[in-house]
């Protein structure tokens, strides 16, 4: 199914922008990690716009479209006693609705 | 409606699906309920189940390993294929349905390792189905905390200046990692490179190695 003639959100962010995932635990499908929840990370890059899975698993449309990103944290702070190496990162599929502007830094 | 499967009391074994061994879970039985339920309401049938299983089933790392080795041979095609993995693959003739792929290229200083936190996300088309270890919850939990260690484990030591960066496939994308091309393989060509392509390495729990 092409998504192009359904609504869309447009996209908030940017690659390289400063984001903090939503720090929320609602019930049902929801593809945010816990682990990232309240998490601060950067942009890497706009996946394009996908029917909001949380919406799908109820057989709703799941629309408008949700903006994906992929963003991108620093292992350490993610994780106080992380072992690696303090370049080492990890990047998350995260959709716009929830993510915010991290203001504190920008 | 076929009466075929409205009646029987589920003491045989399905031939699309085999249930054997262990009693079924909850999960297992709810899964027989709904799949007979479709068929027996005509929203699908047992030979276009049998087929889909037969297409999951014959999908195999080797076609992952075609694309890496054409991208390490072949700078634009690699070039296009981190842009558009999907794109890339369609191009060498591959099948990918609606599989939205991303490629990630290891290099001297990165190494990427690919895992599904949430449940078992994997390029199936190009990777086949997941090694069952990919589905264990110990690697769900221990790839994105301790990446290092799980790839220590996997005798893959990557050294303090070598980033590691996990994907955790989350959502719509998919990921094949394009390992670092082996020294020691110059001058060999698509077919060769692409048996020195291992599942493993297009995960990115280990490296390509040549011999």
């Amino acid at each position: 199914m092409s998504g192009d003639e359904q609504p869309a959100l447009s996209a908030n962010f940017r690659p390289g922008d400063r984001v903090r995932v939503r720090r929320a635990n609602p019930p049902g499908h929801v593809r945010t990690p816990f682990y990232s929840r309240g998490q601060v990370g950067q942009i890497e890059r706009l996946c394009g716009t996908f029917p909001n899975p949380e919406e799908l698993a109820y057989n709703r449309s799941g629309l408008p479209r949700q903006p994906l990103y992929r963003v991108r944290f620093r292992q350490c702070q993610l994780w106080p006693d992380y072992a690696g190496a303090a370049a080492d990162t990890i990047e998350i599929e995260i959709y716009q609705h929830w993510l915010e502007p991290d203001e504190a830094r920008q | 409606m076929s009466g075929h499967h409205d009646d029987h009391d589920h003491d045989h074994a399905h031939p699309a699906a085999p249930e054997e061994g262990a009693p079924q879970g909850y999960y297992q039985t709810l899964e027989v309920a709904v799949r007979e339920l479709l068929i027996a309401k005509g929203v699908i049938t047992p030979d276009a189940l049998r087929r889909q299983i037969e297409k999951m089933d014959g999908a195999h790392a080797g076609r992952g390993g075609q694309l890496v080795a054409r991208a390490w041979l072949d700078p634009a095609f690699k070039a296009r294929a981190l842009a558009d993995g999907s794109a890339a693959a369609r191009e060498l003739g591959l099948e990918v349905g609606a599989l939205r792929l991303i490629v990630l290229e290891s290099t001297a200083s990165l190494h990427h390792l690919v895992v599904c936190t949430l449940c078992s996300c994997y390029p199936r088309p190009l990777l086949g189905l997941p090694p069952d270890w990919y589905k264990s919850r110990e690697y769900r939990s221990r790839a994105v905390r301790e990446p290092r260690a799980v790839l220590a484990e996997f005798g893959t030591i990557v050294p303090d200046d070598v980033e590691v960066r996990v994907h955790d496939s989350t959502a719509d994308m998919r990921y094949l990692v394009l390992p670092v091309r082996p020294a020691g393989t110059e001058g060999w060509d698509a077919e060769r490179l692409a048996r020195l392509v291992t599942r493993d390495s297009m995960i990115g729990v280990a490296r390509a190695e040549a011999g």
